[in-house]
C-alpha cells in the first residue's frame, strides 16, 4: 500500500512540477524498452525506423539551437545535413575510384562522424559570417538560399558527387568490439572488429549519439553561452551594451546548428549506405522546423517529442493511412467505398492522394489547440500568455478612458 | 580649491548628424572621476544620442570621445562595455522573457570567460565560474533591493523594480563609469528620492555617474556638476547653482521673455 501511495503522491506532484524529468525518463525507459520489444515480435524493422527518426531527433535538437535558443530563423538547415552526409559517403565508399583513387577511401566512420560535423559547422560560420548581421526575415531568405543552393551544387558536381544518382555502397559503422547477444538471436559472445549491419547496432548507435548530444547541449543551455543566444534572441541592442559580442555570439549558434546537422548526416549517410541530392530538399528543412515549432521552441525534451511525433506521422501513420482504412471501411461493412467509380478514385487511393492534406490538418489543427507546442519552454508559454493579457489590459483602458 | 580632479570621460568637439539634422553640435566637456555628473536639456535636446555616441551604439560623426585617455569613438558596444562603461537606457530595455536572475547574470558575460568546450563540457573551472556569477547577481539584487523578484520574469517586475533591475544588470559589467539615461522617469516622489539614495551607494563603490534627467529636483540635489544641452549645442556648464542662474537655461527651459 505504501508504495502504490507513494507512486501516486509521485504522480500527483512531480509530473506536473517537472515534466522536462518526466520526459527524459519516459525517453530513456522507451529506448530501452522499444528494442527488447520488437525484438521478441522479431519486428527489426520498427527498431531501424526509430534509428532514422532519431537522425531528426539530432536535427531538431541543432535547428533548437538556432531558432528556439538564438532565435535565428533558418530555412536552409538541410544544407548541412547534406553537406555532413556527401562528406561521409565520399569518404567511406568505394565511390572515389571514379576519381583515380583506387578503391575509394574507407575513413572509419568514429572519425568521420566528427569530420562531418567540423565541417558543417565550418560551412555554417563561412554561410554565418556575411549574413548574420542581416535580421529576421532577411537571415531566413538567405538561408532559404543556401539550402537551395547545395543540393543543386552537389547534383551538378559531376563525377565528383555523382550527380543526381548519388553516392552509394556507403561503408556501415565499424564497432571495434561488439557484444553479440540472445537480442540478436545469436549466443552471447565478444565479437571484435564488426561492421554494424543490423537494425539494433545503428538503434544502439544513435542512441548514444542522441544521449550525447542532449546532455551537451543542456550544458551549453545553462552556461554564459546559453544566456548570450537569450539575451540577443530578446534584445540585440541591450544585449551588445552588456557586453554580448552579437555577430559572434550569433554565428556561434548558428555554426554549433550546423555541426549537429552535419553529425546527423554522416549516421544517416552510413546508415542509409547511399546519398542522393533528393534526400536533403527543402521539405527537409521545413519538416525539420516543424519538429522544434511543433514540439516547444528552445525546450530540448519538447523538441525531442515533437520530432518523434512527426516522424511518425510522416512516416509510418501517412503510408499505412490507406491501408488502416481498408480494413476499416471492410470491418464496418462500407467496402463499397473502396471500388473505384466516376471521380472516386476509392478509398485507399483516395487517402494516399490526401495525405498531406491529412498532415497539414493535423499541423493545423496542433497549432491551433496548442500553439505553444506540445511541451513548450517556459518562455513561449509566457510570450503567449502575453497575447491575450495584453488584450484585456487594453479592453481596461478603453473602459476606464469610457467611464471618465 | 583643490587642483581639478581627474577626468574619467572628455567629450572633445563631438558632432552627429543624421542626414541634414545635427543632433549634436561640436559639444565638448569633461566628466570629473567619481562624481555624479548630470547632462540636462529639452526634449530633443541630443542628450540620449550623445549617450549612444559614447557607447557605440551609434558612433558620432566626427569629434573624440576619451574614455580614461583613451578615443573610444566608433568602437563596438560590447567593447565599450568591456572597456568599463555601462549604460541604462530610456525606455526600459531588459530581457523580458529571462527572469531578473537572469539578466543580472548576462550582465557578467563580459567579465567572465568559460570558452565552448568548457561550457560543453561542464568543467570544474566553468561550474566554479558559474558559481561565482551567481553569488555577484544575486549581491547585485540586493544591492539595488530586488532580491524578492528574482526568479520573476523580468517584464513582470513592477515598473520602478525595472528600472533598478537595469541598473543591477549594468553594475554587473563591473563598470567604471554608469550612464544612466533618465532613471526617474515616471517615478513616484517616494520613489525618487530612493533612487537618489541608489546613486549615492553607486558613487560609494566608486564608481563615477553620469546621467541624463529631466526632473531638476533630481539633477540638483544629487548631482555635483551639471552640463545643459539646447538643440545639440551646449549652452551651459557648471554647479547645480550655476546653472539654475543661468540667463540661457531659463530661455531654454522657459522661453524668451517678450
Amino acid at each position: 500500500m505504501t508504495v502504490i501511495g507513494g507512486l501516486r503522491r509521485l504522480w500527483e506532484t512531480d509530473p506536473r512540477r517537472d515534466p522536462t524529468t518526466l520526459t527524459y525518463t519516459l525517453l530513456a525507459i522507451g529506448a530501452v524498452v522499444v528494442p527488447l520489444l520488437a525484438a521478441a515480435t522479431g519486428g527489426g524493422y520498427l527498431v531501424g525506423q526509430i534509428a532514422d527518426a532519431g537522425v531528426f531527433v539530432l536535427l531538431a535538437i541543432g535547428l533548437n539551437v538556432v531558432v528556439g535558443f538564438a532565435g535565428l530563423l533558418d530555412l536552409g538547415y538541410a544544407a548541412f545535413f547534406a553537406i555532413g552526409a556527401y562528406m561521409y559517403a565520399e569518404l567511406a565508399s568505394p565511390y572515389l575510384e571514379a576519381m583515380g583513387i583506387h578503391g575509394g577511401i574507407h575513413l572509419p566512420f568514429w572519425i568521420l562522424l566528427f569530420v562531418g560535423m567540423f565541417v558543417a559547422a565550418g560551412f555554417g560560420a563561412l554561410l554565418g559570417a556575411p549574413t548574420l548581421r542581416l535580421r529576421g526575415d532577411y537571415l531566413a531568405i538567405v538561408t532559404l538560399g543556401f539550402g537551395e543552393i547545395v543540393p543543386r551544387v552537389v547534383r551538378n558536381l559531376g563525377t565528383l558527387t555523382n550527380g543526381v544518382n548519388g553516392i552509394s555502397a556507403v561503408d556501415p559503422p565499424e564497432v571495434p568490439a561488439w557484444i553479440s547477444g540472445p537480442w540478436s538471436g545469436d549466443p552471447f559472445k565478444i565479437v571484435t572488429d564488426l561492421k554494424v549491419t543490423d537494425a539494433v547496432g545503428y538503434y544502439l548507435i544513435m542512441v548514444v549519439l542522441v544521449t550525447v548530444c542532449v546532455v551537451l547541449v543542456n550544458n551549453l543551455y545553462r552556461s554564459r553561452i546559453g544566456r548570450a543566444w537569450m539575451a540577443v534572441r530578446e534584445d540585440e541592442v541591450a544585449a551588445a551594451a552588456m557586453g554580448v559580442n552579437t555577430v559572434r555570439i550569433k554565428l556561434l549558434a548558428f555554426a554549433i546548428g550546423a555541426s549537429l546537422s552535419g553529425f546527423g548526416g554522416a549516421f544517416y549517410a552510413s546508415k542509409l549506405a547511399y546519398v542522393s541530392p533528393g534526400n536533403f530538399s527543402f521539405l527537409v528543412s521545413v519538416t525539420i522546423l516543424v519538429m522544434v515549432v511543433l514540439g516547444g521552441m528552445g525546450n530540448i525534451p519538447g523538441v525531442i517529442v515533437g520530432s518523434l511525433v512527426i516522424y511518425y506521422i510522416l512516416y509510418n501513420f501517412l503510408p499505412d493511412l490507406p491501408g488502416h482504412l481498408t480494413d476499416m471501411a471492410n470491418a464496418f461493412g462500407f467496402s463499397g467505398l473502396l471500388q473505384q467509380s466516376g471521380d472516386w478514385p476509392g478509398l485507399a487511393e483516395e487517402a494516399s492522394r490526401l495525405k498531406f492534406l491529412v498532415f497539414g490538418s493535423i499541423l493545423v489543427a496542433t497549432m491551433l489547440l496548442r500553439p505553444q507546442g506540445l511541451m513548450p519552454s517556459r518562455v513561449r508559454e509566457q510570450e503567449l500568455q502575453k497575447g491575450t493579457h495584453e488584450d484585456t489590459t487594453i479592453e481596461d483602458v478603453g473602459a476606464a478612458t469610457g467611464a471618465e | 580649491m583643490n587642483a581639478a580632479p581627474e577626468t574619467i570621460l572628455g567629450i572633445d568637439h563631438v558632432t552627429k548628424r543624421f542626414g541634414g539634422l545635427v543632433a549634436v553640435d561640436d559639444v565638448s566637456f569633461d566628466v570629473p572621476r567619481g562624481k555624479v555628473f548630470a547632462l540636462i536639456g529639452p526634449n530633443g535636446a541630443g542628450k540620449t544620442t550623445l549617450f549612444n555616441g559614447i557607447t557605440g551604439l551609434f558612433p558620432p560623426t566626427s569629434g573624440r570621445v576619451l574614455f580614461e585617455g583613451t578615443d573610444i569613438a566608433g568602437v563596438r558596444p560590447h567593447q565599450v562595455a568591456a572597456m568599463g562603461i555601462a549604460r541604462t537606457f530610456q525606455n526600459i530595455r531588459l530581457f523580458e522573457y529571462m527572469t531578473a536572475f537572469d539578466n543580472v547574470r548576462l550582465g557578467r558575460h563580459c567579465r567572465t570567460h568559460a570558452a565552448l568546450h568548457q561550457a560543453l563540457f561542464k568543467t570544474r573551472g566553468e561550474r566554479a565560474e558559474e558559481k561565482a556569477i551567481e553569488q555577484r547577481a544575486m549581491e547585485l539584487l540586493r544591492f539595488v533591493g530586488i532580491e524578492r523578484f528574482a526568479h520573476t520574469f523580468a517584464r513582470n517586475l513592477p515598473y520602478g523594480s525595472q528600472r533598478r533591475l537595469e541598473i543591477a544588470r549594468a553594475l554587473a559589467t563591473d563598470p567604471r563609469l554608469l550612464l544612466l539615461d533618465e532613471p526617474a522617469a515616471g517615478f513616484t516622489p517616494q520613489e525618487k528620492v530612493e533612487l537618489m539614495a541608489l546613486v549615492r551607494k553607486i558613487i560609494g563603490l566608486g564608481i563615477t555617474v553620469f546621467l541624463i534627467e529631466h526632473d531638476m529636483r533630481v539633477v540638483m540635489n544629487v548631482s555635483e556638476h551639471i552640463v545643459v544641452l539646447d538643440h545639440g549645442e551646449k549652452i551651459a556648464e557648471g554647479s547645480p547653482a550655476e546653472v539654475r542662474a543661468d540667463a540661457r537655461v531659463i530661455e531654454a527651459y522657459l522661453g524668451k521673455s517678450a
